[in-house]
């Protein structure tokens, strides 16, 4: 059995195979059979809708170039912004896998090395039930510093600089620059840049703590011996 | 150096190997190899923030990460395995393929798959999931050829009577679990299971890809080569196996443990850190089995090339498994998860172990596919010290520096502190990226000349 062909066909290359796939993938998936998985234009929230509409405002002719003009009757406004603000969402990820960010950005707090400090709240199971974590953007890499909780922390001009270029905001940066998301000029995002900073700013907007600010202390504090780590 | 990387002269037998077919394989390896390369330089280059080419869309560093390790998996690795395949599964079972025209056929299709890949990742194509970046139209595609390789050589597998030799156990399970492994990690995270179970099954596709696809494959061919350039049997049946049931067992169970303290259930995470550790007692196993081997040859490390590389590669191979079973443990991951510790343990994986037999393999099979000896014994050597040398600086330099990142992010020091703080470690890992680099330029040179002298000889043989 364990020499010839069928054993090891069956029992190693299939039997272990589909007993792996079982208790490490069916399980999870029906653990979580009763969280739906939300579509894209639930997610969008009054906090990011806020943010997209910054965004026509701060940039209104590469907004407009991207997305059209908003309809002249008010009362169908938040609906076009609602619709509008999904088509960013979809595009922005895809520019969030394509340029690769999620090599260099997590996108989950962990209840260890003071992280929740650091970024927010742990990262719960039901934060990631939705279309755009298909695949999911855990991450396995932090250059940079976690995502997850980065809505609302910094304002849509910082970001569009950023994207830019990094060190005009973030000295000695090792993040790339992204000009392509831009018409040449950081005041002129194009529809992947309004997309990736939608994108950006919908991360942690559908938390009640949001945005979370870091808990900065002078260094001179941290290193007086009397915080709890020491 | 080595007899073994010396062309003796033996009989040519066509019939059951496609010599010419082994080496179009080595060749392409050998040139998405350069390819990965140049991504790994470029990304090196842009954390130390020296890459000259900023701004570039089509040489962004963070698109280039992604083809540095595509290229890797499936460019170098998966090309240079299928004509190892394509010599020792004929030699062994002493049967042709299945056949000749499906095997050239399979050899195209494959590298417009890797082509593809690449184009489709510059073009910000690239799928979501590490590892198998392979924009989703090129998935299908790419199953159909794993599914015709495991056709082509299961033939003669399948015709072999008497006891199978280990090697093909490897083999024939590295058939199924390569294909099965390919449609779980591409097909269910990115069309039905969304967040934290695809998760999981992300898990399991990064490390099935190197223990159910490059592990089995490689832990063969070195059950095929080390007895033949050894001239003595492998040490011990039993052995042999402890250490593939094992692998079977344990190593598909492993998966989850790439995301430590996700919102995974935890006691899926506990079982995955108890199967790691169980993986690290089996492979102990198959080094001992391997050096029980070489026992009594030991010279055979200093004069003969290739079982230099193999044995190398063995010991890096008991180094990565070690370190993962420490590495595993959740009170180590709370330090070093994100870190470079971790880009350190995959280079030594990927390069140290399945690259080095790999090479080991093309610096025994080169000579006798064109039929004349290497070009330069020298440039073979310098090839193998630059390697190793490189690798060995920059597996420690990514260990110290992922230690040192951890502790920063854990003092809640100011984010730019950490990346501050990484630089030296950055810069030292670019240069030993260049030693690397400058052993493979003696590898192609080589290679090159090699094959140019070749021309010129292969009219007496």
């Amino acid at each position: 059995m364990f020499e010839s062909k069928s054993g090891v066909l069956l029992i190693g290359g299939l039997g272990f195979f589909l007993l792996a796939f079982v208790s490490n993938a069916l399980v999870p998936i029906r653990m979580y059979q009763n969280m739906p998985e939300q579509t894209v234009q639930q997610l969008v929230n009054e906090n990011l809708l806020y943010q997209f509409e910054d965004l026509h405002k701060r940039y209104p002719e590469s907004f407009e170039a991207a997305y059209g003009k908003p309809p002249a009757d008010e009362a169908a406004q938040p609906e076009w912004y609602r619709a509008k603000c999904a088509d960013a969402l979809i595009l922005g990820r895809k520019s969030y896998v394509a340029e690769g960010c999620w090599h260099c950005h997590s996108q989950f707090v962990r209840p260890v090395s003071r992280e929740a400090e650091r970024w927010g709240e742990v990262s719960k199971s039901w934060e990631y039930q939705n279309e755009l974590q298909r695949p999911v953007m855990f991450g396995t890499r932090r250059v940079g510093p976690d995502l997850t909780r980065e809505g609302g922390r910094r304002s849509n001009d910082w970001h569009t600089v950023h994207f830019f270029r990094p060190t005009m905001v973030s000295e000695g940066s090792p993040m790339p620059e992204y000009p392509w998301f831009f018409d040449g000029d950081p005041n002129r995002p194009n529809a992947r840049g309004l997309g990736l900073i939608t994108y950006v700013q919908w991360l942690g907007s559908w938390l009640e703590s949001y945005p979370y600010y870091e808990q900065f202390q002078p260094m001179a504090t941290v290193n007086t011996g009397d915080d709890d780590e020491q | 150096m080595s007899d073994a990387a010396t062309y003796v002269g033996e009989p040519f037998d066509d019939k059951l190997v496609d010599r010419k077919l082994v080496l179009w394989y080595f060749l392409a390896a050998v040139t998405f190899f350069a390819v990965s390369l140049l991504g790994g330089l470029l990304m090196a280059l842009q954390l130390v923030r020296w890459n000259p080419l900023q701004g570039i869309e089509l040489l962004s560093p963070g698109r280039w990460r992604m083809i540095h390790t595509n290229a890797i998996a499936y460019g170098w690795l998966a090309n240079a395995f299928l004509g190892s395949l394509h010599w020792a599964i004929p030699r062994l079972t002493l049967r042709p393929v299945a056949n000749k025209a499906l095997s050239w056929f399979i050899f195209g299709a494959w590298q417009f798959v890797v082509l593809a890949t690449a184009v489709g990742i510059l073009l910000g194509e690239a799928q979501g999931l590490e590892w198998g970046e392979t924009p989703v139209w090129i998935d299908p595609l790419a199953l159909v050829g794993l599914f015709l390789v495991a056709v082509n050589f299961m033939a003669p597998i399948a015709q072999a009577r008497g006891p199978l030799y280990v090697t093909l156990w490897y083999f024939m399970a590295a058939f199924v679990w390569t294909f099965l492994t390919y449609a779980m990690g591409n097909l269910l995270p990115e069309y039905w299971v969304s967040g934290t179970s695809g998760g999981a099954i992300a898990g399991l596709f990064i490390h099935d890809l190197v223990g159910l696809f490059v592990t089995p494959l490689g832990w063969g061919l070195m059950y095929y080569f080390v007895p033949i350039l050894l001239k003595k049997p492998i040490w011990s049946h039993g052995l042999s196996l402890v250490g593939f049931w094992g692998l079977a067992f344990f190593y598909p169970l492993n998966g989850i443990h790439h995301f430590l303290y996700t919102p995974i259930p935890m006691f899926l995470q506990y079982g995955a850190v108890i199967a790691t550790v169980a993986v690290e007692l089996v492979v102990t196993t198959v080094v001992i089995n391997f050096f029980g081997t070489i026992w009594g040859s030991g010279r055979a490390v200093v004069t003969n090339l290739p079982i230099r590389w193999f044995y190398t590669g063995m010991v890096f191979y008991f180094i990565t498994c070690l370190q993962c079973a420490m590495q595993v443990t959740l009170t180590f991951q709370a330090l070093i998860h994100f870190t470079d510790w971790v880009v350190g343990h995959a280079h030594l994986v990927m390069f140290g172990v399945f690259s080095f037999w790999l090479i080991g393999i093309m610096t025994y099979l080169i000579p006798r596919l064109v039929g004349c000896d290497w070009y330069s014994r020298e440039l073979c050597e310098w090839h193998y010290w630059l390697s190793a040398g490189g690798l060995l600086v920059m597996f420690v330099d990514l260990g110290l520096a992922g230690m040192f990142q951890g502790y920063f992010w854990a003092s809640l020091l100011p984010w730019d502190v950490s990346v501050d703080g990484s630089q030296p470690f950055w810069i030292v890992r670019l240069f030993a990226g260049l030693a690397i680099i400058g052993g493979q330029l003696c590898f192609f040179y080589n290679l090159y000349r090699t094959l140019t002298a070749s021309r010129g000889a292969t009219a007496h043989v």
